[in-house]
């Protein structure tokens, strides 16, 4: 997406959701849903139609995990960490997950196909571990499970 | 026509009841056979899922866990007779772990189309709402005063009396906030009502307003759940459609309206006020107490925020009286509790049990042991912050008292069962990480000592200096305790502490 289309969406989300109380978290979402990230450019922008600062813009968007400034990999993988997958192996899959990607937390993998992130609990804590692959979760993940996960993901765009 | 049901519930269809619904349509067009497939949410016995039920002479029939190549199985046996096949579970109704429950939010779970209204009415809904239009406001907090009703999302606080200093505080607008963000490791109640049985939630909510004169609500959705973001949503619109929400709630005259919110993925937002600064639209950073949010909440106004659970109870606490209500459990814990068997548990799912039972019944009756089939070693109840109960603590009964006296918390429910695999200080640590990892970092004690906190553990499981570093855990977890602003800080050294003192050998002791 070109940065003028960028400029245009972003003006449209505004105009949609910039009137609501407490607007900014709406707007987000809104920005990175159509866009896939919130890029640093469209911060003045938000700041001018919410009456915020820039920093206060800037602040929100750096507290909250959830949004993000750069684009990810073709697909985000978000493994959960927390104590009832932890408790069904996760820490075992952690390893092997770094491991056949190639990267830490918070990395892409250098051809761009993959980023990795920890999550704090998908709610599937009776099923973990918990895993999940863009918008789909998927429970009882073993290091096995992510292998054939992984390969149904090389040959998707 | 015969009525398959296959959930839409987000732990179902990360096992695979998607393809299974597939599947069946699949099978049943191949075989010209006519059957209505419906999606109701999750009964909570997540271990069957994909859990299908087929309706049979007004009897629902489980079939279960059931994988896509189950399906064309499940069809040669005619199941949508009733047919037998090595999965069939018989009557859903009679199944031990669900006779063996008292469900009060749950009581429709996996029952229901949770997006039809004329489904919820069908099995009680609304009955609570217009019991309320009935009443003026100050009967309204009464009657919640009366149910015994304390807040279900860990701070145990009394419901009615939240709600009756809302009502006596003048204002020209009042809110309705609805705490859904689930942030707890080993809870899963929350999206399992909000996918399930949406509309109960909205009925407490419309309830809470009309009692302490709000007309508006927001509902915040933690991003992790976006099915029970999208259910609800749709849920909303169909009761505002329906005259249920709107500036004539019911064609009294009186308003109410719900916005469902999404939150961005900060643990600090399930801390009441960090939720409130999210809400309008700045960094979750936690607010000082007083002024209570019941005096100045959501955009400096009157604000009544409860857990999902709490506010959906109230839809059957006006239903079916506070009396009743009040009936269950004993004490001063009363009504029912859900709680969440998480981990490694064999059959992990959802249990709503009056309070009282014991962890042992849970974990042993209802969640069958460890799904490793290794000794149960360790339970964490309450979430991350919530203490770490050692095996031979499991005849401690669920009731807020009990727990805190043991140093423990029930919290939201969660129950995570680990085996004896687990390492303790390991998972010390873990809770320090987390709370590095998760503070808002507004006050000292829990953004610095959390991390101080991970730094001494680790020297202690190196062994370096034991002795020493053990002396400032303890006296770290004392300064975060007192000295932190809210929960986040202040509950942290639960974890850690109980694991040292109940299972020291983790420590090198």
């Amino acid at each position: 997406m070109g940065s003028e289309e960028m400029d245009s969406r972003v003006a449209a989300v505004l105009d949609r959701l910039g009137d609501l109380p407490g607007a900014l978290l709406p707007v987000l979402h809104e920005i990175q849903h159509e866009i896939g990230h919130v890029p640093a450019t469209a911060v003045p922008a938000i700041a001018r139609a919410l009456h915020l600062s820039r920093a206060e813009v800037h602040g929100v968007l750096s507290f909250y995990t959830h949004f993000r400034t750069e684009p990810t990999g073709d697909h985000l993988i978000q493994l959960c960490r927390a104590e009832a997958c932890q408790a069904a192996g996760c820490r075992d899959l952690e390893d092997h997950v770094k491991r056949r990607l190639g990267i830490d937390y918070g990395a892409t993998t250098g051809d761009g196909r993959f980023t990795l992130e920890p999550v704090y609990c998908l709610g599937n804590c009776a099923c973990g571990p918990s895993v999940q692959v863009d918008e789909t979760l998927h429970a009882r993940m073993t290091p096995q499970a992510f292998d054939v996960l992984l390969a149904a993901l090389e040959v998707k765009p | 026509m015969t009525r398959v049901f296959v959930p839409g519930d987000a732990t179902a269809c990360a096992l695979g009841a998607d393809a299974v619904a597939a599947a069946i349509a699949e099978q049943a067009q191949a075989r010209g056979l006519e059957l209505e497939l419906l999606r109701n949410g999750s009964r909570g016995l997540f271990w069957l899922e994909p859990l299908v039920e087929v309706e049979v002479g007004g009897e629902r029939l489980g079939y279960g866990p059931i994988a896509p190549g189950d399906v064309a199985g499940l069809f040669d046996r005619d199941f949508a007779s009733g047919g037998d096949h090595p999965r069939a579970l018989g009557p859903i109704a009679e199944l031990p772990y669900l006779r063996g429950q008292t469900r009060v939010n749950f009581a429709r779970a996996g029952v229901i189309d949770p997006l039809s209204l004329a489904d919820y009415q069908a099995h009680g809904g609304f009955a609570g709402l217009r019991k309320a239009l009935a009443m003026n406001a100050q009967e309204a907090v009464a009657a919640v005063k009366a149910s015994g009703l304390r807040g279900r999302g860990g701070a145990a606080f009394p419901a009615g009396i939240k709600w009756q200093t809302v009502l006596d505080t003048p204002a020209d607008q009042k809110y309705i906030v609805c705490n859904a963000d689930e942030g707890d490791s080993g809870t899963f109640a929350d999206r399992l009502l909000m996918e399930a049985d949406p509309c109960q939630l909205i009925e407490g909510m419309a309830i809470a307003g009309l009692a302490v004169g709000a007309t508006r609500g927001y509902v915040y959705v933690r991003s992790e759940y976006p099915r029970a973001f999208a259910v609800l949503r749709a849920a909303i619109a169909l009761a505002r459609e329906a005259g249920f929400l709107g500036p004539d709630v019911c064609g009294s005259g009186r308003a109410f309206d719900l916005e469902a919110r999404l939150g961005a993925g900060a643990y600090i937002c399930g801390e009441e006020t960090s939720l409130l600064e999210s809400l309008e639209g700045r960094r979750g950073l936690v607010r000082a107490k007083p002024p209570l949010p019941a005096i100045q909440g959501l955009f400096g106004k009157p604000t009544v925020i409860n857990n999902v659970l709490t506010l959906a109870s109230v839809a059957a606490i006006f239903a079916r009286g506070p009396d009743w209500y009040a009936s269950l459990g004993g004490g001063r814990s009363l009504g029912t509790l859900p709680m969440q068997l998480a981990g490694n548990v064999k059959r992990g799912g959802l249990v709503e049990l009056p309070f009282g039972t014991s962890l042992r019944e849970l974990i042993e009756d209802f969640g069958g042991g460890t799904a490793s089939g290794w000794p149960v070693r360790a339970v964490q109840v309450g979430g991350p912050l919530g203490a770490y109960l050692s095996a031979d603590e499991l005849d401690l009964p669920l009731d807020y008292e009990a727990f805190a006296a043991r140093g423990a918390m029930l919290g939201h429910g969660g129950v995570v069962v680990f085996d004896d695999s687990v390492d303790m200080a390991h998972q010390a640590r873990f809770a320090m990480e987390f709370c590095a990892a998760e503070s808002c970092g507004k006050c000292t004690p829990c953004r610095i000592g959390a991390v101080r906190g991970v730094e001494v553990i680790d020297r202690i499981r190196a062994g370096t200096d034991r002795e020493q570093n053990l002396i400032l855990l303890r006296e770290l977890c004392e300064t975060m305790e007192l000295g932190s602003l809210c929960a986040m800080g202040g509950l942290t050294p639960m974890p850690v502490r109980s694991a040292l003192d109940k299972f020291p050998q983790d420590f090198g002791a």
